[in-house]
């Protein structure tokens, strides 16, 4: 989706011819006849194209590309929460709160965005800047707490770590997604316990103990 | 501890390129084709006898799962293994490193389990969250089409194989194997009744083995090592290696491959830096995801962490994923929060798990600030007996566990609240 382009007005949509032929790949990945499966996929695309949420007219020209009754796509765009049925901010914060980040400090995730952006989960800010969104758990519970900002996550944050992505996208930069808190993935922060005699974790340890000299 | 050259996930932490050449560096599509044509019943038989057992959550055997695929592929009803990398069980992100840092073992686990149930197409239905892991997914099948490892000569041996990634859109349900097959043909994910099974009725109608990304991944291990060597690992009945995800009030959260069975406090001390203020810190673990009762520390001294060890203990080692809480914790807010999760997850088709996470989440709600009664814990109970075993899916079931667990271990504290706030009903009861 592009942050330059404003949402169309509710009343037209149709796929640029650039993702008229990504359509037409991912229909491709299924039997024939069986297009409907690419319902999933296909309203991904139309919401990427329309600014990142679902219009009516999106979710109509949808049903008509897959030959779907309309009420099947309506059906399914209002079970699955990555489908926005009404605008988001450009940039959509989606704060997990669920267990493992909660017990690592989800709440002072949520209060640095009401914080650095006065607005609480379910809110957008007045310049259609941000939204932000309690979600359920994204999967990513070792590197707790953590958000999704846009297809990327951010790991291993803290209340600071928080507040310096979200200033840094107010400035009109991309902060580095991962962990903030200097992890490489899963491995555990202190450093590894497995997997030290492969050739791939040893060079890794040898340059860090390169990096720390 | 587990010997490195034992461990099947050797770039799980991302240290090295996820990639084609890396891959086949660490092993990985090592004369496939010789593995191939060992044939179906072969193949069924060596992952059968490994005793290796689905790494989602149940826990069936594997190879038997596989075994009631039909023999014969017949005309217009071609065979189909569904992947399901739908990761979503608070607590648990395995599944996201295997894709992202092994995405190979992944590809090549479907190519060989495809080959064992007559399949010649696998769809890997990747949660919508997960965008750049399907990347990676995506750009190793592409490299993969590229060697000739999938495609219509399929490492050589002759027949077709294809891989598709697809990706869910944000729906906890569509992990259960029917869900997941429903919104795979472009439906809500709503679990359908069994019978029929999906072996006999799945996706399109033809028959579909969903199998989790872990256990798909250790196929090639297995089948290449051979099954003794698995066997030789773990404990009885509950064998091999296993990716555990320890969260939490721990030192240093991780993932990590260790052996079936380790004792949970080894794991938790050797790998995830110890509890928080250490091990006499601990108030409870939940062992195996959001779903499965937790274990008061008592238990956690000396539990060992497989199928049958913590079914014993009235818990479950479900998706592996340990979620530590230290003495600091509100535990009856904890269990209400996963008691809002399911809530939120319940796709709405049983009356029972439909109508009850929403009932039960309120109550705990109340539990947890002390409002209520003693004899509201007992209706809580008798509820969550109610709702288990009546829904068509396992949702409400794992909605019930973790209150029933609560329950069991921590009654002296849901009670205390509620005397606590009786004493001083205009004060909020303190954590």
């Amino acid at each position: 989706m592009s942050a330059a382009t404003p949402a169309p007005a509710d009343g037209t949509f149709c796929f640029t011819p650039e993702n008229e032929g990504t359509a037409r790949a991912i229909i491709a990945k299924y039997p024939p006849r069986r297009q409907a499966s690419a319902v999933l996929p296909l309203l991904d695309l139309a919401q990427r194209q329309n600014g990142g949420w679902l219009s009516q007219a999106a979710l109509d020209y949808v049903a008509q590309y897959l030959q779907m009754p309309p009420i099947r796509v309506y059906e399914v765009a209002t079970f699955y929460t990555m489908f926005n049925l009404k605008p988001v901010g450009r940039h959509h914060i989606q704060v997990c709160t669920n267990l493992p980040c909660w017990l690592r400090g989800s709440d002072a995730i949520v209060a640095a965005c009401r914080k650095h952006l006065g607005i609480g989960p379910g809110e957008t800010t007045a310049d259609g800047a941000f939204t932000v969104s309690e979600v359920e758990c994204a999967g990513a519970c070792v590197n707790a707490p953590m958000v999704q900002i846009g297809d990327d996550y951010y790991e291993d944050l803290t209340a600071d770590s928080m507040g310096s992505i979200l200033e840094t996208l107010k400035a009109g930069g991309t902060p580095k997604p991962g962990s903030q808190s200097g992890r490489h993935s899963c491995e555990p922060a202190g450093g590894v316990t497995s997997l030290t005699s492969t050739p791939a974790v040893q060079r890794f340890l040898e340059k860090k103990a390169e990096g720390n000299r | 501890m587990l010997r490195d050259q034992d461990r099947v996930f050797t770039n799980l932490y991302g240290f090295d390129s996820p990639y084609l050449e890396a891959a086949r560096a660490r092993g990985d599509w090592d004369n496939t084709k010789d593995i191939i044509v060992r044939g179906r019943e072969t193949l069924t038989k060596d992952v059968r006898e490994a005793g290796l057992r689905g790494r989602g959550g149940a826990g069936f055997n594997t190879g038997m799962k596989w075994s009631f695929m039909p023999k014969e592929v017949s005309p217009g009803r071609p065979h189909y293994l569904v992947v399901n990398a739908d990761e979503g069980e608070p607590g648990t992100c395995k599944d996201r490193e295997i894709m992202r840092h092994e995405p190979h073992k992944l590809l090549e686990g479907c190519v060989l389990a495809g080959s064992a149930m007559g399949a010649q197409a696998a769809y890997i239905y990747v949660r919508g969250e997960f965008y750049r892991e399907a990347e990676v997914l995506q750009r190793a099948i592409d490299e993969a089409y590229g060697a000739g490892l999938l495609g219509p000569n399929a490492c050589g041996a002759g027949a077709r194989f294809d891989v598709y990634v697809h990706r869910g859109a944000g729906a906890y349900i569509c992990g259960e194997e029917t869900a997941l097959i429903e919104s795979l043909e472009g439906k809500k994910g709503q679990p359908r009744l069994k019978p029929p099974f999906p072996a006999n009725v799945g996706l399109y109608g033809c028959p579909t083995t969903v199998n989790n990304v872990e256990t798909i991944s250790v196929v090639p291990a297995i089948l290449r090592r051979g099954s003794g060597w698995f066997l030789g690992l773990g404990r009885p009945r509950n064998t091999g290696t296993k990716l555990f995800n320890i969260s939490g009030h721990v030192n240093q959260p991780c993932t990590v491959e260790e052996e079936m069975g380790v004792p949970l406090k080894e794991l938790i001390e050797r790998h995830a830096g110890g509890v928080r203020g250490g091990w006499n810190n601990l108030l409870a673990v939940i062992p195996g995801g959001s779903s499965v009762p937790l274990l008061p520390k008592a238990v956690c001294d000396s539990v060992h962490m497989d199928f049958d060890s913590l079914a014993a203990v009235k818990s479950g080692l479900g998706t592996a994923a340990v979620i530590v809480m230290d003495k600091s914790t509100d535990v009856v807010r904890a269990i209400a929060r996963l008691s809002r999760f399911y809530k939120h997850e319940s796709c709405g088709q049983c009356t029972p798990c439909r109508e009850g996470t929403g009932w039960m989440w309120r109550v705990m709600e109340r539990l947890a600030d002390g409002r209520g009664s003693i004899e509201e814990i007992d209706v809580l109970e008798q509820v969550t007996r109610q709702v288990e075993g009546h829904t068509i899916c396992a949702l409400g079931d794992a909605a019930a566990w973790p209150i029933q667990g609560l329950i069991r271990h921590f009654r002296p504290e849901i009670e205390r609240r509620i005397a606590e706030r009786k004493a001083s009903p205009n004060q909020r009861s303190a954590a």
